[in-house]
């Protein structure tokens, strides 16, 4: 099977800033395939070079096996939804979403059905009339998201399309877009900076760090099984074990990653000061100071919470401790 | 220990106006536009009204002296054969200088507001702004050397061995003449340059305004480069545009100078004003000639707003 996006040994170099940095990657056609990173880690960039926005200072893109080399953005069978909508200002929502249709060719009265079809695909029907300046915000991305969805492209590349939302519109819409892309079948790239949209969205995760993709697996593997630190502390926010530290309990001198819910307070253990503790709804955050290093322990309700300066043990389950092969830095 | 207090000890005079003012938003705007509608209303409005007033008084053809009465006469004098004539070349005038002025502006307008940064776009305002510092004058009769007979344009085209293009161009109608420094294009030329700053201008704050991201949201949904221009950038650009033809148009419309010093002796709208109020003594249709420009400007700007120009405002 042709893969619908392939990246091999892609960079791209803007000046002396390696903004993407010899990466590969293999996106299966009907995946939803996430980009995760902080900001300036090159996800961005990916997914410009796949729109043709950008092209790579050196490898090779191919897009349903053909390559991207050259091909402006116009010519590609992909669609973007951008961070910031960029719906057109002076065109109705109707006008919009049939937007691609007009420069396709497509006669009025058929794309006027499609863009109401789309429109009632991303719940907004007989919104048509109205300008983006009258849309909240949540509805100016459904807008976005008609707009590319109905020239049926074969590649839709999400930009952070859920940033600007606030929390409840935001898991409402993380929900609707995979039933979307199920429905659909369509390849979804996806770009985020918040890992529990990456991970409760996608089929697989790659996570960026410094222009390179650092792991690429399914969400549970990146979440449980992180290979280097910076995954399990970017992802998660696990606790990351020093080498000596693991050593100390596990016998083998490697970074070790435990998760925050994991940790347990008690008698017996590592030694550790609390340092300041704080309520998050759920559970209740410890921060922990292990004499070198920080710990972070989430306290589920009904445990008894120490107060800051206390003393106390830090410890966990054996099997709640990941080894991972070496550090990356 | 003193008590907390709500609000610190500040005093004095200017605190005292600052407080009073925050409290009374209204005498606060109040302040700011009093000075500035006294000066529109009766310097600028005043002397307008007064202009209308006169255009619809007459003068005595025997005596030269005012007649004050309401009349439309002086109006009707400007569809004699002459008079429509002036009007109608400084229309056409004013409408190829500003289409130009647009086409010229729009590239130049285009690359500053998206490429350049920093010392390029220092650069391209010095570049714009500049030849506003020196005066009006001085550029004009430059023009006028560098497209006189002995001039460098002359000179360039005889260089090239081009002269004869310029020959059978300056033997058409109208837009030639005995050389291109006493012809309607010398004029048209000496326009087009010294107004050009008022077009490029609000352009550029046009197209600053559009995010990169439109241009790459049409190009993404398969317009090419041309196709998003047309449907995207040209009319998101559009009020920009209209803003600068606004100043183009009825600078144009206005200007007595220039057509004074470079062009042929067929006259505009300004010359008219310039000469029927001064040695001809007739202000009832000098008014009435000034009050031509304003109806322009006035039909043009409806149609502008009726066609949709400032809906992407």
């Amino acid at each position: 099977m042709t893969s619908a996006v392939a990246f091999t040994s892609v960079s791209r170099h803007f000046g002396s800033v390696r903004a993407v940095d010899n990466v590969d990657i293999n996106i299966a056609e009907g995946e939803f395939f996430a980009m995760l990173g902080p900001s300036g880690s090159g996800k961005t960039t990916c997914l410009r070079l796949i729109a043709g926005f950008e092209q790579p200072t050196a490898g090779e893109i191919s897009i349903f096996g053909q390559s991207a080399q050259g091909v402006p953005p116009y010519k590609r069978q992909v669609n973007t939804v951008f961070q910031d909508y960029a719906l057109f200002p002076h065109l109705n929502v109707l006008d919009n979403v049939s937007y691609g249709l007009m420069i396709a060719g497509i006669s009025k009265k058929e794309r006027r059905i499609a863009a109401e079809e789309a429109l009632e695909l991303v719940a907004l029907p007989g919104y048509g009339g109205r300008k983006p300046s009258e849309l909240s915000g949540g509805q100016r991305q459904r807008v976005a998201l008609a707009r590319a969805l109905v020239n049926k492209p074969k590649v839709l590349l999400l930009d952070e399309p859920l940033g600007a939302l606030d929390l409840k519109l935001r898991e409402q819409m993380q929900e609707e877009l995979k039933e979307l892309q199920r429905k659909l079948g369509i390849t979804f790239v996806f770009v985020t900076h918040d890992q529990g949209e990456a991970l409760s969205m996608a089929d697989r995760v790659a996570v960026f760090n410094d222009g390179k993709i650092v792991q690429v697996g399914k969400p549970e593997d990146i979440y449980y099984r992180p290979e280097v630190p910076f995954v399990a502390d970017f992802v998660g926010s696990s606790n990351v074990l020093p080498p000596h530290v693991t050593k100390e309990v596990k016998g083998i001198a490697v970074t070790a990653a435990v998760r925050p819910e994991a940790v347990r307070l008690g008698e017996k253990g590592l030694p550790a000061t609390v340092r300041s503790t704080s309520f998050i709804g759920t559970s209740t955050r410890v921060s922990l100071d292990l004499g070198g290093f920080q710990m972070i322990a989430l306290l589920p309700k009904g445990q008894i919470i120490p107060s800051a300066g206390e003393r106390t043990h830090v410890s966990w389950a054996d099997e709640d401790i990941h080894l991972m092969e070496q550090a990356d830095e | 220990m003193n008590d907390r207090a709500l609000h610190t000890d500040r005093s004095g005079v200017l605190t005292r106006i600052s407080d009073k003012l925050w409290r009374n938003p209204r005498l606060t705007i109040l302040l700011l536009i009093t000075l500035p509608a006294l000066w529109l209303g009766i310097v600028y409005l005043g002397s307008l009204f007064a202009l209308l007033v006169q255009s619809f008084f007459s003068i005595d053809e025997f005596s030269g002296l005012i007649i004050y009465e309401f009349t439309l006469k002086t109006y009707g004098e400007l569809f004699t054969p002459a008079n429509f004539d002036i009007i109608v070349r400084t229309v056409l005038m004013a409408s190829a200088v500003t289409i130009a002025a647009a086409i010229v502006s729009f590239p130049i307008a285009y690359y500053a507001a998206r490429y350049a940064r920093g010392k390029w776009k220092a650069i391209f305002y010095l570049g714009v702004m500049l030849p506003l510092w020196s005066s009006y004058l001085v550029k004009v009769y430059s023009w006028k050397l560098i497209l006189a007979k002995e001039g460098i344009l002359n000179w360039l085209f005889e260089t090239l061995h081009l002269s004869w293009l310029l020959e059978a161009y300056l033997s058409l109608p109208i837009v030639g003449g005995n050389s291109l420094s006493v012809s309607s294009t010398g004029t048209f030329l000496v326009f087009l340059y010294v107004w050009l700053p008022f077009m490029i201008l609000p352009i550029q704050a046009a197209l600053e305004r559009v995010p990169p991201s439109m241009m790459e949201a049409s190009g993404d949904l398969g317009a090419t480069p041309q196709q998003s221009f047309r449907h995207v950038l040209l009319p998101l650009a559009l009020p920009g545009v209209i803003a600068g033809s606004i100043f183009t148009f009825s600078l144009t419309l206005g200007d007595y100078i220039i057509p004074q010093i470079v062009g042929s002796s067929r006259r505009f709208i300004g010359q008219a004003v310039y000469a029927y109020q001064g040695t001809a003594g007739n202000i009832p249709l000098a008014a009435a000639f000034a009050v031509v420009p304003i109806v322009l400007m006035g039909g043009y700007l409806w149609v502008a707003k009726r066609m949709g120009a400032f809906d992407a405002l």
